[in-house]
Formats: C-alpha cells, structure tokens, sequence
C-alpha cells in the first residue's frame, strides 16, 4: 500500500472495495443489465427468516381468536333471538359469550409476557394499535356480555338487561371482526395481505360457531335461525378463505400445505358437513343437530387454528416475504 | 491484519480509502482477504520462496531504485573470497559444523574488515573481537528482537560500479537467481500470472514517487527460518527503496496488548533494557570487555556504555560506583540458552524446580503443549497469575494427561498457586504498540476483590524479599539489597505509581531533572536512566505518552498523539527519505530533509541534526562521529542497510527457502530439505514426522480470529466473545471434505507425530487446494485459541506441533505441519495414546527421525 | 428547538467483520449473552438479530463476478446457495453468481458448475471470483415504525432525536410489536417476556456521546450523525463506487419515499438486500390499516346484516321453520 501524502494535507477519505487495478471488464452482472432481466431467484440468509414470527401461543391466539368469534357473534345472536321471542337461545349464547369473552380475557392475559402488566394496556388509546383499541372494545363489551348474561340468569333489572343485550349485540360484530385486523396489521405475510378478506372469513367463522354454539344449547323448536345462520355463516367463511388464498397467490400456499393446510382442509368439511347436516336435519334431530353445532363450532376453531399456523408458516419462511416484495419491486420498475 | 489486528486495520482502510492498493498473501481466506484488491493463497511455509521471487523479479527487471541503493545499502561492498553460498554448497553456507549443528559466520564477513550485527546474534565474534581465550560455546545463539548495536573493525572495500563478483549486489543475484516465477508457482502453488502481478503491483509502487509497505505478524515468524523470512522482506524493501521513508517499511504486527515494550524493556532471557544484550558468563568479563565486545566503533551503539552505565544507576544507584564498575558484577550471567522451550527441557531434566506464569497460559498456547504440562508437573512450585482459572492453572486435575491416565493427581508434587490479576482497566501504565508508540493509559475503576496488577505483585513481592534478606551479610545477595526500590505507593492496597516507574525509566540528570533525549546520557555515573531508547517520554517531567491531541488538530505525523521511542520518532532511519544531497527523494514523498542548516521536516529528524549530507569523517573517529552525512542506518555498524547479512544471524547471511521441519515435500530448492542449524529437542513426547510423509499428506496451520484472544485467557471466560465463536473448529476446503469424507458442522479429528485432536468442521470455499510440486495441495486452517476450560472450549491446536525452533529467536514452528485427518471424534482415554502409536508406526518414526540436519 | 434526527449509515463495503459492535452494544446496555452455538453460518454465529442481539455482523461467501480474489484454482462440485441452512449443506453455503443461476423461484437449488481445469483455472469461472461480505444490521428506527404504531401501551415512542425506543418499565409483554416490524428486529426476552431492541442508545446521545457500536467501529463502517448529513454523505459514497466500477454497491433504507418513509438507520450494501437477510421492499404495515379497517367493517356489518336478515327471515318463534 502506498503511505499518506506528505506535505501537510491527506486526500479524502473514499475506500473502495472489491475494485482494484487491472479489474478485467466485459462481465456480466452489473446493475443495468441486471434490471432488463428480472431477477426472479430466491435468496436468503442462511433460510432465516426475515420477519420474526409472532411469540404467540397458538392456543392462547387462535383460541382467543375462536372465543372472540364466538362472544361476538354469539352477542347478535342472542339479540336477534331475544327480539323474536327466543329467550331459551338468547339466554345460552349470552352465557356461551360471557364464558367466551371471559376464556379470551384469561388467553390474552396469559399470553402476557408479563401477565400483571395488562393494566398498561389502558393507559393509553391508540388508533394505530388495533390491540389497544380491541383492548378497550373489549372493556366496552366485555361489561355488556356479561350484565346482558347475568341479568337474563337473574331476571333482574330487565329494562338493564335489555340495554347491555343490545349493546353486546352492537359490539359483538365488532368483536368479532377486530381480531382479523389484529392478526393483519403484522408483517406476516399471510396475515398481512389478506388483510381484505380476513375479517370476513373470521366472521364467518364467528357466525358459523355462533350458530353452532346455538344448535347445541338451544331446543330444536327455536333452532331455525341457527340453521340459517349455519349455513350463512359457513358459506361466508368458505367463500372469503378461498377468495383469500386465490389472492395471495404464492402465499396462498401456506393455507394450503402443511399443518395449516390440514386444518383450513378439515374447516371446510366440518364447515361443509355441519352446516349441511344442521340445515337438513337439525329441525328434526336434535342429535343431528348437536352434531352438526359441534361441527360447526369445531370448523371454526379449526379456520382459526389454521390461519394461525398459516401465518406462522408465512413469517417462518423468507420466501414469503422475500419474493412478493421482489415481485412489487419489479412491477414497479416497469 | 483485518483478523487479527482490526483495530490497526482502520490504517489500512484509511490507507485504501486515498488508492492505495492492498495485496493478501495467505493460505486461507480471511477477513482481510475480503477487503484486499487481492488476495494470493501460497503453501504454508513457502514464503521465502515467494519474497525471494521478488527480489529476483526486481534483480532480473532491474526494478530497484538503484540511487537508493548505492547510497543507502551495502550492495556495493566487496564479501571476504572465503565465502560460499548455497549456490555452490547446494543449499548450505559456508562455515558448517556439522557436528555441532552450528555455523562458524566468520566467512560470511565482508574483505578486510569483521562487522558486528546491529541486532541479533551480537556476541558472535567475541574472541576475534576481544582476543579473550575462552568463550561458553553454549551460550544462547542468537537474540535477534529488534535494533541493537553495531561494530565494525577494519576498511570496508567497496565497487560502486556493482560489477565485482564478491560485491553483495552480485551475490544477490546468483543466489535468487532460482526463484524464478516458475519456481515460486511449484514451491508455493501460486499461479504464474498471479506471482508477476503481484511482482507488478509492488515494484510499479515503489521508487521516488510511491512507496510499498509490508506487514506481518507471527505467521512470518512462527517458523525455523522464521527470522530468514522478515530478513528477506528486508532485502526486498532495501532494493526498492522502502525503509525510512512514509508509507514504507516492514511493519511487524505486535501489540496485544504491549509485546513491543515486553522486548523493549524485556522479558526476555538474553536482553537488557535498550536491546542492551544480557552478558555472557565469559570469564572475568569487566565492563570494559563487555562495552568492547557489545559496543561499536561507529554509528551509536558507540555510546553502550553510557546507555549501560546510566541503566544500572538506575537500578543500583549510589551503589553502582567507578569504583565497582558501576555495579556490572550484579547483572545476571548467561550460561546458556533459556528460551521458552529449553526452560521446559529443564523442567523435565529437574533442574528447573519454580516457574512464574503471568498473563501466558503454556498448557495450551505453547507448541507441545502436553510437553509444557508435563514440565510444569515437575515442578516444585508454579505460580500462575491471571483473570481465570485457566489451563495453566488447574492441568493437574483436569488436563488431557489426566484422562489418559499419564498423570495421576495424587502424584503430582508442583505446589500451584494461582493469583488474580487485574485488567487493564484496573491499572495505569503504558502499552507500546507496533510502531513503538507508547500510550499512557489510567485505572477506571479498582481491582476486584484479591486482583492486582503487575506491577502491584512484582513490586510488593521484590519488596518481601528484600525485607526477608535485609542485614544478610552474603554478597549473594546484594544486588538485590542494593536496588532502589522505592516506589510510592497510593491507595488501598498500596499501589506503587506507574509513572515513578516511567520517570525512573526516562531517566535523569545530575541535578535530578527528568532528561529529554538519550544523547544527554554520560558514562560517567552521573546520568540515570531505565532503558536508554526511552529517555526523553517523561521530558520535562510531562508524561509524555500521555499526550492526546486529535489528529484533527496537528499534521499528518501527529507527534502530539503519545510519544514514540526514541526521541518521539515516527519513522526509523528516516534520513533515508531524502536523497544523498539531503533533499527529498520527491515533492509527493518529502519527510525530512537538509535545509541547508540542519536536518529538518515533518518528523523528528533520524539523523544528527548539524550533520550535513557531504559530511565526511575524520580518519579514526569513533561512534557517531564515524557516520557520515549520507549513512542513513544510524545503528548499523557501516551505516548501511544489509542487503547481506555479515554477521548477526546463526542460520546465514542470505535467507535460501527451507522446507518446514515437517513438510510433505521435499525442498524443490535445494538438496538441503531444511534449515540446518534449526534446534530440535529429541524426547519421546516430542517425536518428529519424516519429510514426504504420507501418513501425513496435509499441511495445517495455526492462526487467530479475531474473536478471541491468543490462547483464550481474555476472551474464552467472556461470555459476549465466547458466543462469537462458541468453540473450536478447523476449517477446510470442499475437496479436501470429499476427499477425507468430512461433513460441514461433523467432527475431524487431526492427527500428528505428538498426538490427535478433534475439532468442528466448517467447510468453506475460503480454504482452497493448490497446486504445489505437481500434486494437489490441501491445508488444515486450525485457529489456536482454545482449550477445555472457559465459556467455549475445545480441543488445543497447540497439542499437535511439535517443538523444533528457529535457531535465531527459539520460536516455534506452528505456522507449517504435516498432518493428516479423518473424519470423527478422537479417541478418548489410554486408546488416544494407542491410537497415535498406530500412526507413529505406520509413518516409520523413530527417535532418530526429523533428527538429521 | 428539537434536536436533528440522529441515526446511522452503516457502509458494509468496509466493514471488516470485527464484531467490535456487537459486543460494545451488549456491554453498554448489558445484554445477556445468548447461546453458545456453533452454527456453520460462515462466522456468524450470532445468526441475528434478537431480544438479546442488537447489532447482528452477517457474514456471507460468495462467488460473485466481482471482487479480485484470485485464489488460484477452482472448486468442484455443486454449491449451496446462501439461502440454505448450515445443516442441509455440505459446506458453508455460498452465493454462486445470479448469471449462473437458472431463473427459477426454486430456493436452495445446487447448481453444478463445470469442473475447470485445476492447474491454471482461477476461481473466476461462471461461478464468479470469491467475496466475503459482512454488514453489521440494526434496528432501522424506520420513519414509519410498525413497532411503534401497534404497541397498545405506549411502551415504544419516538425520542426527540427520531428513534424509537421501548420503554422497559412500561412494556408488558403482549408481543404485538414483533411481528410487526417488517425487518424482524424487536423480539421478546424469553425469560422476561418483554420487547427488547436497539435503542439507539439513548442514554448515549443523550449526552451527546457516540453511540456504543458507532464508537467501537475501527473501519468506520458505522457511522452515526445526522440522518440528513449521512444521506448526504452516503449518496456522495454511492457515486464514487458506481464511478469506479463497484457497481453492486446499492443504498438500502435511505429513501424517504420507500414503504417505511425510510429508515434512521441505513445501508450501502454490495448485494441484493435478501441475500444479508433484509427486506427487498419492506412496507410499514399500518400503511394499510385504515383499509383494514374499513374491510373489517365492512365484515362486521355483514355479520350484523346477515344475522339480521336471518332472524327477520325466520320472523318470531313459531315461524317457518
């Protein structure tokens, strides 16, 4: 290496790297021709990741996605069943979304690194933080489910009881959409981009367990809207999953492949099967048409299982990150 | 560079960042092969192949800066008729003894005169010097660790027109005429092409407009012809111009943390402070035989004996007196060599009965590391001193001899004590670094709970024994009595000032003021002073090594930042950036030069200040006066740089490409396979490898990362440097794994003469064959760091090599082995020891064998 | 008046891979050492960035036609591409040349190379010449922090000098923000359960000190000031490796326009951002949320319409069954 310049004043400082003398000319993979053939190859780190999976547990997630579902959509139910003079169904899917919301409070908390800190969450409302805004739906709701519940148990106040009835049944649709958009405000790819049809597909889901939840505990002569409600419910989980994964195109494999894939495949038959059975048998059976809540319920648990797992598999995988945005970049560049 | 000293690498970063152009020579690719323009992966231990390729490529293009040349080396002076190179003893020197293992350099001296060397094995030619009868043959043999004294007796002849058959120019040129490009590509396995652009890339960068550096480390030396290597570095430097001059010289990589101040003020067996040498036990030698003998007539080593003089009195003080030859008597006598490893034969012979450790851990950083434990296990009492309990520290119940059942603990008698040391951080003293710069730096905090420095332990411990002998009435005993052991001491635990030591170092006048440069010194006991190159870092009573101005603030020398030995010097002999007449060789490298006054410039002038370039001595004038205005090499004995070595180094004038003493070739060269006069040590745990092996058909070699620290005391017990590398792994290319079936991430076990290891495998295409004497090479890439105690563990590299030295410096060869490795985990226990008596006899080995010269 | 935004430009082209940052950031802000693994990762043995890993050295081998080495002979045999795990590879994985690659999605495809002559051959061949590229990573401290939007308590927020700083005594460990960062940065303590990350170290600048790693950095690779002067100085640096031919040097992060209104913490590398383990076009996700919410009421709405029409359809108890 050649020493400093004497005389007092050093030239700037600009090392070069990987270029010296003599450097042979002519080879291919300079940047320029590189952008006239796109670079469609896969690279990565060693297969590392690239995004950090969620640290969640897939019970406390999923089953908090599942419970939320079932509280919220459960909510409406009751409503809608309490308005047209079911009070048997009503009052069983306030109590299924009391224990619901209830199971998702203690998934949540004990998801909690730090359990006792839950209280941080309401020291703030964020709009950007769907976790802090479901933080405090849920404190709105979570009261409403359970006064409407245990107000309708007790016979008191009724005038009461109907207000927070009606006020679950507000929230209720909200509760059980948030969750999507909670899962989709991450960079998990398979989260992330279906963030479009994510929260239809969870309230299908959510209807789909409401009316499984209803077809178990509600006598048949009252079952008719759960039977509908199966089948709406059902039909919308389905269609938006399928939408979905149409859409994400390579991404769509992860709901497709492994143990997502066996869970969103066995979502649609139970799905399928269920509200099949519900709708065919359950206003003559009541044996069909537990079974056939019990497939819905479990269809739904099973949707949110699988769509956890598929996201897990998404963020696992640099692929899925890595060949979407390579795929932006070159539709951007023309 | 980038590897092992990322720290001094930002120069060379700051160095490419203004085009200067980094070239790699190594066999693996490291980090600093990732940032050079080009990196040249040669055989391990083929090195003086590839510089004496240089030199040749610059003889044979008549690319040496032939001004330089003939003003500044000794190119032009005529070598005495008795001389014969390896040219005509077809790889040795003239002057063999073949039984003694040893060379008689009197024929290497240049007609008419007898010179002594300015560094290295000065005592050569005591009794041609000194007419003294006897001389102790077994005294060291060389003790080549930096400047040193120079003599010179006689006319030197010389042939300006560098024509005369016995001119050192001529001499240089039959000799490297072999090492052609064709040459270097079977000894080294470098391909032609790349051999002459690097030959391109040095010589286009060297001259009056541009300069070349190298920079080694111990992968240069840790070899038998270790110092051959650096001295053929020097002649390629000399021919081109290099030395004295900005952005030039031969940078030796030392530095972790101050191994340039463990020679300059030793720890050596055979050196004073100064590069003073250690006297020999030569009979009734006085200090005027001594000066005589050591000193020169010209240049400054003349000066000896005040730097000598001055150095006892600092030690002695009133006690060293005209009358006693200022307490010369007290000094320590060599009679013999006490090197490292001769140390440990005296262990094992039980003549060696107590050993001090302090901040070195031998049971796995030493070659033959099972050779240093067994040492230590003869031992009466051992005393190691460090931040953990490292090998060193607990071998006796937990070593590889334990598990193999050689040792039994209950059996070992060595009392071993182990004493917390403390870091850096806990104390204040001084790092010199590569470049001789010394840095002053201050305790942060205090030492944890039984921790003290260096300094604390040797100073309280010299202070008990001298209250334990105070009043003995044996002269044994009054060196030691006699010392001025006075420091102050501060704190707590009574901590002595580390700058009264640096002040009693720098030493003092007459009326007791600090001295500001060593030509104040006297020889007539009126000057004290430690160490003689350092006088003048506590001038003015200011530690000057202390001095902190950013470089944003001063010139480009930055003689504010610390303080360089000596005189705060940046740039040795630098007189040599300026032509014959005094002016700089060119605008672009100006550095000192003659203003027609005095010597003056950016840096502080290597030269007499007044002494103007036509300055010519007076016949009979001694020391420096002997210079004259155009001798550069202020030490050496004629003023010149050496192109040719007359005296000084015990393995040749001219460094010739040995093979290493475990080699799987044999020397392309020469019919000489390897270094002559290179020490081995016959022992049965010390057994050699035949030369050609193919029992052991691979070369390893043993280096550094930069995540740990030489043989891990400081960085395999840190939690946040044992997580960079969690554990030991050789490293190997693809072929070699297919070949050998070894699998990325598996284990290898890696076999030698002594013993076998295992280790992770990482393989990687940063290891690559090559092609050396028409066969494929693979190499082993084996770091040396570790060992079984600590955060990351793993086997010691160090268990593999065997103990055979460089003749000069008593330094190992790690840096080139055969060996051979299989895929796997060693064998544990008695089987280990089975196991390489298998290969032993399978390679024929024998006591006898490496044993010929 | 507030301070700058402060960050860092961190030039891998002269990082010599030192690792000095990651242990002078684990010693200022005293973070646990984390795992003692040997992972066949070239000499990465960090593998990332992590809770307890803020700056992350990548260390990546590569044929590439670039770079000078010329180590004399070539390798036979397939290579594994950079993207494969140490424990599915034969040897340390290695980037073969993108010109020698067939264009294909396919990851971790071995690519033969044709054996050359081993006598003359350089390791220049389709494969490409030998590089060893290190990037010291960190926390990006993006314009549009997807960390912070979602972090329900406040935990996270950005300082006066416009990084992003989670705050340990407020966190409480929901988790939330990981896997919302689009670079992989923030993660979860495992024995303590809350978010940890690079904080720029506030404490640092505060005091107007030089951030731990940027201080440690011998080779000035990190560089840390004024986001503006840095942007400044990082396009001047582009410039001059394009001019001399280093044309796979590339700025990463450095645009405010990009999908996080660029990063505090920015990068010249020498390769494609994926090959060190980044996002080739990263994009906040919270971005998209107000879309996101509107599906999600559009979502919540079918459910009420559609339960709505199922009761009215059914009409009171009694009715058509």
């Amino acid at each position: 290496m050649t020493g400093s310049e004497a005389g007092g004043e050093l030239p700037g400082r600009e090392a070069l790297v990987g270029k010296g003398p003599g450097r042979r000319k002519g080879r291919r993979g300079g940047r320029g021709e590189r952008a006239m053939v796109p670079d469609a190859t896969f690279t990565s780190y060693y297969g590392k990741p690239i995004i950090n999976a969620p640290v969640w547990e897939p019970l406390d997630i999923a089953g908090y996605f599942f419970l939320g579902g079932l509280a919220g959509a459960g909510s409406v139910f009751a409503a809608g069943a309490q308005l047209t003079g079911r009070p048997r169904t009503a009052r069983a899917l306030k109590i299924s979304s009391l224990v619901a919301i209830s199971g998702s409070l203690v998934a949540l908390v004990h998801d909690l690194g730090r359990p006792a800190r839950f209280a941080n969450m309401l020291r703030v409302i964020k709009p950007t933080s769907p976790m802090s805004l479901g933080t405090w739906l849920l404190t709105a709701y979570g009261p409403a489910a359970g006064a409407a519940a245990v107000l309708d148990v007790t016979g008191l106040f009724p005038r009461l009881g109907r207000v927070a009835t009606a006020g679950a049944a507000t929230l209720g649709p909200a509760v059980a959409a948030y969750t999507a958009v909670l899962a989709a405000d991450t960079a998990v790819p398979a989260w992330h981009e279906g963030y479009r049809e994510l929260p239809f597909v969870f309230v299908g889901s959510a209807a789909a367990a409401a009316s499984g939840m209803a077809l178990i505990a509600a006598p048949a002569e009252e079952n008719a809207p759960a039977r509908s409600t199966a089948v709406f419910g059902a039909a919308l989980e389905v269609t938006a999953a399928k939408l979905m994964e149409h859409r994400l195109g390579m991404i769509g494999e992860t709901y497709r492949t492994g143990r997502a894939g066996r869970l969103m495949r066995a979502a649609t038959a139970l799905s399928a099967a269920g509200a099949a059975g519900a709708a065919l048998l359950g206003g003559r059976s009541r044996t069909a048409a537990v079974l056939g809540g019990a497939a819905l319920l479990t269809a739904s648990a099973c949707t949110r299982f699988g769509v956890f797992a598929a996201g897990m598999r998404s963020a696992e995988d640099p692929k899925y990150t890595v060949v979407p945005q390579r795929r932006r970049l070159e539709a951007d560049a023309g | 560079m980038a590897e092992c000293h990322p720290v001094g690498f930002q120069w060379v970063m700051e160095a490419k960042a203004r085009g200067a152009t980094v070239v790699h020579v190594d066999p693996r690719f490291t980090r600093t092969s990732a940032l050079a323009d080009l990196h040249v992966p040669l055989r391990a231990g083929s090195d003086i192949a590839f510089l004496g390729g240089l030199v040749n490529y610059v003889l044979t293009h008549e690319k040496d800066f032939r001004e330089y040349v003939l003003a500044y080396t000794n190119a032009a002076t005529i070598v005495g008729e008795e001389f014969r190179d390896t040219e005509d003893l077809d790889g040795v020197f003239s002057g063999l003894d073949r039984e003694n293992r040893s060379y008689d350099p009197m024929t290497w001296q240049y007609e008419g005169a007898v010179v002594q060397a300015a560094s290295g094995e000065r005592d050569q030619e005591y009794e041609e010097r000194t007419e003294a009868e006897s001389t102790i043959r077994e005294a060291a043999r060389g003790e080549a660790h930096g400047a040193g004294g120079a003599g010179v007796s006689g006319e030197i002849h010389t042939d300006e027109t560098l024509t005369h058959p016995r001119c050192v120019f001529q001499i240089l040129k039959r000799h490297y005429a072999r090492y052609t490009p064709e040459m270097v590509e079977q000894v080294c396995g470098v391909p032609q092409e790349t051999f002459r652009r690097v030959c391109e890339l040095v010589t286009e960068n060297s001259g009056r407009e541009r300069t070349t550096a190298f920079a080694y480390a111990v992968g240069w030396t840790q070899h038998t012809v270790g110092a051959q290597y650096i001295r053929t570095a020097s002649i390629l430097q000399s021919l081109l111009g290099n030395i004295g001059r900005p952005g030039g010289g031969i940078l030796a990589l030392r530095g972790h943390a101050s191994i340039q101040g463990s020679t300059d003020i030793p720890t050596l067996f055979n050196l004073l402070p100064g590069y003073i040498p250690m006297p020999h036990a030569h009979q009734n030698e006085t200090l005027d035989e001594f000066v005589q003998a050591e000193g020169a007539e010209k240049g400054y080593w003349g000066n000896l004996r005040s730097y000598l003089v001055s150095l006892m009195k600092a030690w002695w003080g009133p006690a060293a007196t005209e009358d006693n030859d200022y307490a010369f008597g007290y000094l320590p006598r060599l009679t013999g060599s006490h090197s490292t490893y001769e140390t440990v034969m005296a262990q094992l012979e039980g003549t060696c009965h107590g050993y001090f450790l302090m901040g070195e851990n031998p049971a796995v950083g030493s070659a033959n590391a099972k050779m240093q434990r067994l040492g230590m296990a003869a031992l009466d009492w051992l005393v190691v001193r460090d931040f953990s309990l490292i090998e060193s520290a607990t071998w006796w119940k937990d070593g590889p001899e334990i598990e193999t059942g050689e040792l039994r603990t209950e059996d070992i008698g060595t009392e071993v004590f182990f004493l917390p040391a403390a870091a850096h951080t806990e104390k204040s003293g001084s790092f010199t670094n590569t470049q001789r710069l010394l840095q002053w730096h201050r305790q942060a905090v205090e030492p944890q709970g039984d921790a003290r420095s260096d300094l604390w332990f040797t100073y309280h411990l010299g202070r008990r024994i001298r209250a334990k002998l105070a009043g003995s009435a044996d002269e044994m005993n009054r060196p030691l009595l006699d010392l001025t052991w006075d420091y102050p001491v501060h704190g707590a635990i009574a901590e002595p000032d580390a700058e009264a030591v640096l002040a009693e170092i720098n030493g003092s006048g007459p009326d007791g003021r600090p001295l500001s440069a060593y030509t104040e010194l006297t020889d007539d006991g009126s000057t004290s002073c430690g160490c003689w190159i350092y006088c003048g870092v506590y001038a003015d009573g200011v530690n000057q090594a202390d001095r902190r101005k950013p470089r944003t603030e001063q010139d480009w020398v930055a003689k504010e930042w610390a303080w360089a030995w000596p005189a705060n010097r940046r740039i040795l002999y630098n007189r040599a950036s300026a032509d014959p007449d005094g002016r700089p060789w060119s605008e672009r490298k100006a550095y000192v030069w003659w203003d027609g006054q005095k010597w003056t410039g950016h840096d502080v002038p290597d030269f007499e200040p007044g002494k103007a370039p036509d300055y010519r001595p007076e016949e009979g004038a001694k020391g420096p006066d002997a210079l004259s205005g155009t001798d550069a090499f202020i030490m050496q004995a004629d003023g010149k740089a050496w192109l040719y070595a007359p005296a000084g180094l015990v393995d040749g004038p001219l460094p010739a490409h040995y093979e290493p003493h475990e080699s799987p070739f044999t020397n392309p060269l020469y019919s000489q396979q390897s270094n002559p006069v290179r020490q081995v040590i016959r022992h049965p745990e010390n057994r050699y490898q035949p030369p050609g092996s193919e029992v052991f058909p691979y070369v390893t070699t043993t280096y550094r990362l930069t995540e740990h620290h030489t043989a891990g005391g400081m960085s395999r017990w840190l939690p946040y440097l044992a997580e960079l590398q969690p554990e030991f792994f050789c490293e190997i290319s693809p072929e070699l794994a297919a070949e050998r079936g070894l699998e990325h991430l598996g284990w290898a076990t890696i076999v030698t003469a002594r013993t076998a290891i295992e280790a992770r495998v990482l393989v990687t295409e940063r290891l690559t064959p090559l092609r050396v004497g028409g066969r494929t090479l693979h190499q082993v890439g084996l770091p040396y760091h570790w060992g079984p105690n600590g955060l990351s563990t793993g086997d010691a590299a160090n268990e593999l090599a065997p103990v055979v030295l460089d003749p000069n410096t008593h330094i190992q060869e790690v840096k080139a082995m055969a060996c051979d490795i299989r895929p796997g985990r060693r064998p544990r226990g008695p089987a280990l020891l089975e196991f390489v008596r298998e290969y032993r006899r399978r390679a024929g080995i024998t006591d006898e064998t490496g044993m010929e010269m | 008046m507030s301070p700058a935004r402060m960050g860092f430009f961190t030039d891998t082209s002269v990082c010599i891979g030192c690792k000095a940052c990651e242990v002078a950031c684990k010693e200022w802000n005293a973070i646990p050492e984390d795992g003692l693994k040997l992972t066949g990762m070239s000499y990465d043995n960090t593998e990332g960035l992590s809770a307890d890993t803020w700056r992350h050295v990548a260390f990546i081998e590569q044929r590439k036609p670039v770079g000078l080495a010329e180590p004399g002979v070539d390798h036979a045999g397939p290579v594994p591409d950079s993207g494969t795990p140490p424990a599915e590879a034969p040897m340390t994985p290695t980037t073969p040349a993108t010109d020698a690659l067939p264009s294909s999605l396919a990851p971790r495809e071995l690519v033969p190379r044709p054996h050359s002559a081993r006598s003359s051959a350089r390791r220049s061949g389709p494969g490409g010449e030998l590089r060893w590229l290190m990037a010291s990573d960190v926390c990006k401290h993006c314009t549009h922090a997807g960390c912070l939007d979602v972090c329900p308590t406040g935990a996270l927020f950005r300082t006066e000098y416009g990084t992003v700083v989670v705050q340990e005594d407020v966190c409480n460990g929901c988790g939330y923000c990981i896997p919302a960062c689009p670079y992989g940065v923030i993660d979860q303590r495992k024995d303590d359960g809350r978010a940890w990350k690079c904080t720029l170290c506030y404490d640092r600048i505060g005091e107007g000190l030089t951030p731990a790693c940027a201080k440690a950095c011998p080779t000035e690779s990190i560089q840390y000031g004024p986001l503006d002067e840095l942007r400044a100085r990082a396009a001047e640096r582009i410039t001059r490796l394009h001019d001399v031919g280093v044309t796979d040097a590339r700025l990463y992060g450095h645009d405010p326009d990009d999908g996080v209104g660029g990063d505090g913490a920015f990068f010249l590398l020498l390769d494609e951002p994926e090959v060190y383990g980044l996002p080739p076009d990263p994009v906040v996700t919270t971005r998209d949320l107000p879309s996101m919410w509107r599906h999600a009421g559009a979502a919540a709405l079918t459910l009420l319409g559609g339960l709505a029409a199922v009761f009215a359809a059914h009409g009171r108890t009694g009715g058509r069954r």
